[in-house]
């Protein structure tokens, strides 16, 4: 028998492969161990006694946390109704009409990517609460519980369905328009067999997305659900409230099974979106219609009225003295030193942590995509790498949070050192965040022609050689979309590091939902606001940087 | 040439991906300075092939010794070849100028002798003034010569050629066939080609390899391949040819219809049995008007196809028991000899263009 011939690896394979080692032992150490150690807090009693699912059982049989469930559950799914539908009917404004202001409708349509989740629930305050100023729009329902959540959560997770759904519609083939018009299919007619088939895989993806959101955030609920509980306040109250980390665990777990199955369903349908993007299409180019034009203009105006007016009620109450008595502009609010939370520091703090994080998250998200896109051999290793890079967005971010506090608060642990540190906190976030910049990566090197490793394997170059003179260079978009990506998000998240921050990384997202609590809800506001326009300058600052960068390195892109 | 040791030597060569086959115990010995061509339909194990010669794709069985080194099991880097795809795979970030150099720097060669080496190659593949555009700039003929310096700059033993001309338009791929033949013969540079277009492979090739389904199905000069086809497979793939069922009579005669007719003795005819069923076998252009050898026949004209210089006839007789024969004319032939639809005309089929296979 002939005996198979053994491919030797080259020193570049293993080169690449210690560098995806290293990468892969940190997505272990801060993901899988953290959600190992989580799950094993979850059968263990408070002396660390393996006791079954005792837990589980005390927590089904105390009807104040199961009713949890239910309210998540129908929060959620209401919010992705909405948001959805407004996503839709907005994207379809946005690509389908020749209405006026399209780009401002769309850059005020992204805003709320800029502000922490609980910024809305504190505009609700100040507009529909107990002293608001339009509360009579409400018709003597309570703005604290399940509305204010919705309002809240469609504005926070808005833009996160438009822009799936806006990709969807995008990649619209003129040519089965044409083919429906030939057919004489009336406008409904064909919008039922062109427009919505051919979205149906955005929608469903938008739908999932707005749903894990939802289902995980903890902001809203926290400063706008009143005494509605849902399940992320829960772990929160169960492990900051009633200091009860068994349970906090337990909460968690149940948490994490609806957003892992809408993760899993989502990454299902992105894949057949994508099969979809591959077809020869023809640009739809959309025809001028005085009507119809001005029913989505009517329409997108009042969606970004509703976005303005959250953004602004914060913006006002951020800067009067004292509402409702004194309405007087000030800055005192501003005067972050004078009031818990932290202070300025916590704000100085955030901004260190999303520049970490931007520059440690990008450098290790891209690296790992290169090495385990371009890489060869040991597929198993490969695979195992994006099961790891995929996992972190099926994550609630309070989960990761309190999985690290087993993890890492555990005496036992060589890194315990790391608690309360800055450094965990960018540990943290960066795993957070880190699929949706994996794939970002991935998708930017998948554009790459194949062969240029090939080639330069023919020229003997070694790999690091061709990844920093070619790779990164021509990714540099991509690169660069990854770090506003990772700093933005660092800037307004709190779920994770909520449960991680120590007596001197404190942070602007956290001083907000402190303050919140203690009752200075302006000076919240101000900070919310501090957030705000740090994240709409950085962006900005990103728009002019990635377009003298691209013009100067990407000059080759125009013929 | 083919006295001497073979630079590039192949033995037993298979490559499975998962269950499917794609090689299978390929021989093959390439010389010094050769030029040969891979030829044959999508997906036949060309391509494959290649990529096991330059490593990238590592065969499952079977020895690969290059210049009488066994570099078998050796990655691209350590092999000694130079590459050029279809996509051209230049570095769109870089200049011509840099794209060229890429290899050099890695030698560690003074700067202006990179220099003096890239404007060089550049005169080579006639584009001197263009060492300072990006690819984008440049059309896809130039972007093809660029990848082609880029490839011989580091002056590889071995030149390997995927499907170099196939996205280019017909002109240009024309145009471009002629120079890298030139340019190889100028450079005496053993060289591998993968093509689907026979045309291609006809006019550049000293030697072709013709692959289906993972075998070899014959090794020759493009004289050899496309007057002796060694099997039917070469015969259908390459130019036009009519097949008509028949049987072996005796050696070297085969009854079609209700003729007899002298055939040549190449192609492994030998080995087919008298009696045997088998397909008689004579290209368009091989037909010849009036009885010029004994094996003619009398026909009709049925109809004629104008395709310029030349006409297609088809053409038919009651001896041939319904069979149609394709022949092709001369444009000149058709006039003197006034031939249209309906004409009586006598055709020979010379016994050397007669070629028989089994069934």
């Amino acid at each position: 028998m002939k005996t198979p011939i053994k491919a030797k690896t080259s020193r570049d394979d293993r080169q690449m492969l210690v560098f995806m080692g290293v990468i892969a032992c940190y997505l272990f150490v801060a993901l899988a161990l953290p959600l190992y150690a989580i799950l094993s807090k979850s059968f263990k009693n408070d002396d660390g006694e393996f006791v079954g699912l005792a837990n589980y059982l005390e927590y089904f049989n105390t009807p104040s946390l199961t009713y949890s469930i239910q309210n998540s559950l129908t929060i959620s799914i209401i919010t992705t109704l909405i948001s959805v539908t407004i996503a839709f009917t907005l994207a379809y404004g946005l690509s389908r009409s020749c209405m006026r202001f399209k780009g401002l409708f769309k850059i005020i349509a992204l805003v709320p990517i800029l502000v922490p989740s609980l910024l809305p629930g504190i505009a609700l305050i100040y507009l529909f609460g107990r002293q608001g100023m339009i509360r009579g729009l409400l018709f003597g329902h309570d703005i604290y519980g399940p509305i204010g959540i919705v309002i809240s959560e469609v504005f926070f997770t808005l833009p996160h369905a438009l822009i799936i759904i806006m990709t969807a519609l995008s990649i619209a083939d003129a040519r089965l328009y044409e083919a429906a018009q030939s057919l004489n299919a009336g406008k409904i007619k064909t919008f039922f067999t062109v427009t919505l088939p051919g979205a149906r895989y955005g929608l469903i993806s938008a739908g999932f997305v707005v749903f894990t959101l939802t289902i995980t955030d903890f902001g809203a609920p926290k400063v706008i659900g009143g005494d509605f509980n849902v399940l992320a306040t829960d772990i929160y109250k169960q492990v900051i409230g009633q200091q009860n980390f068994e349970m906090g665990a337990v909460v968690s777990l149940i948490l994490l099974l609806p957003a892992g199955v809408a993760f899993t369903v989502d990454r299902i349908m992105q894949r057949k979106q994508v099969a979809l993007l591959s077809a020869r299409a023809v640009a739809y180019e959309p025809k001028p219609s005085t009507s119809f034009d001005w029913i989505m203009f009517c329409w997108a105006t009042i969606v970004s009225i509703f976005i303005l007016t959250i953004l602004g009620t914060c913006q006002y109450a951020a800067l009067i003295k004292f509402y409702p008595y004194d309405l007087t502009l000030s800055l005192n609010n501003y005067q972050f030193d004078l009031m818990d939370g932290g202070g300025w520091e916590s704000f100085y703090n955030s901004l260190e942590l999303a520049c970490w994080t931007a520059v440690i998250g990008t450098v290790l998200v891209f690296l790992g995509a290169y090495m385990v896109e371009k890489g060869k051999g040991f597929h198993l290793g490969r695979n195992l790498f994006q099961f790891l890079a995929m996992l972190p967005m099926a994550v609630p971010g309070l989960v990761l949070g309190l999985a690290y506090i087993f993890f890492f608060n555990s005496p036992n642990n060589p890194l315990n050192f790391l608690y309360h540190t800055m450094a965990i906190l960018v540990i943290s976030t960066v795993t957070h965040f880190y699929t949706v910049a994996h794939l970002t990566a991935v998708t930017a090197l998948k554009q790459m022609d194949p062969e240029f490793e090939s080639v330069a394997a023919s020229l003997k170059t070694p790999f690091y050689r061709t990844f920093t003179r070619i790779t990164a260079p021509v990714c540099l978009p991509a690169i660069l979309d990854i770090s506003i990506y990772l700093f933005v998000n660092a800037m307004t998240t709190v779920s994770a590091v909520v449960f991680l921050y120590g007596p001197h990384t404190s942070l602007a997202s956290v001083a907000v939902l402190n303050m919140d609590d203690a009752g200075d809800i302006a000076p919240a506001a101000a900070m919310g606001m501090m957030i705000f326009y740090t994240n709409a300058s950085v962006r900005i600052l990103h728009g002019l940087l990635s377009r003298g960068v691209l013009r100067k390195t990407q000059s080759w892109r125009s013929r | 040439m083919s006295q001497s040791e073979p630079y590039l030597k192949i033995s037993d060569l298979t490559k499975r991906f998962g269950d499917f086959t794609a090689l299978s115990d390929i021989t093959l010995e390439v010389f010094e300075g050769e030029f040969v061509c891979f030829l044959g339909p999508s997906g036949c194990g060309k391509t494959t092939l290649l990529r096991a010669i330059a490593g990238l794709d590592i065969q499952t069985y079977g020895t690969v010794e290059q210049a009488g080194r066994d570099v078998s099991s050796l990655p691209p880097a350590e092999r000694d070849f130079g590459i050029v795809f279809q996509s051209y795979a230049l570095f769109p970030n870089l200049t011509i100028e840099k794209n060229i150099a890429y290899g050099l720097e890695n030698h560690k060669q003074p700067a202006n002798k990179i220099r003096d080496r890239v404007a060089e190659l550049l005169q080579l593949v006639g584009m001197p003034e263009q060492g300072k555009k990006y690819p984008a700039q440049l059309s896809g003929g130039q972007q093809q010569r660029v990848a082609l310096a880029r490839a011989i700059a580091i002056s590889p033993g071995l030149l390997l050629l995927d499907e170099p001309l196939s996205a280019l338009d017909a002109k240009v791929r024309v145009k471009l066939r002629h120079e890298i033949k030139e340019l190889q013969r100028k450079l005496g540079i053993t060289t591998i080609m993968v093509t689907h277009d026979q045309e291609e492979a006809l006019t550049m090739a000293d030697r072709i390899v013709v692959i289906n389904n993972g075998l070899i199905e014959q090794v020759g000069t493009p004289e050899q391949i496309y007057r002796e086809p060694a099997t039917r497979f070469v015969a259908d793939f390459i130019g036009s040819m009519n097949f008509l069922p028949a049987a072996k009579v005796s050696e070297n005669r085969v009854r079609i219809g209700q003729l007899e007719f002298s055939c040549s003795d190449a192609a492994g005819s030998a080995e087919i049995t008298s009696d045997q069923s088998v397909h008689a076998a004579i290209r368009p252009e091989d037909i010849l008007v009036g009885n010029a050898s004994t094996n003619y026949i009398d026909v009709t004209v049925d109809s004629i196809e104008f395709l310029g210089s030349f006409v297609r006839a088809d053409l038919s007789s009651p001896q041939l028991d319904g069979l149609i024969l394709l022949a092709d004319f001369s444009a000149n032939l058709v006039r003197s000899e006034s031939l249209s639809a309906g004409s009586q005309i006598r055709i020979s089929l010379p016994p050397e263009s007669l070629l028989i296979y089994a069934e």
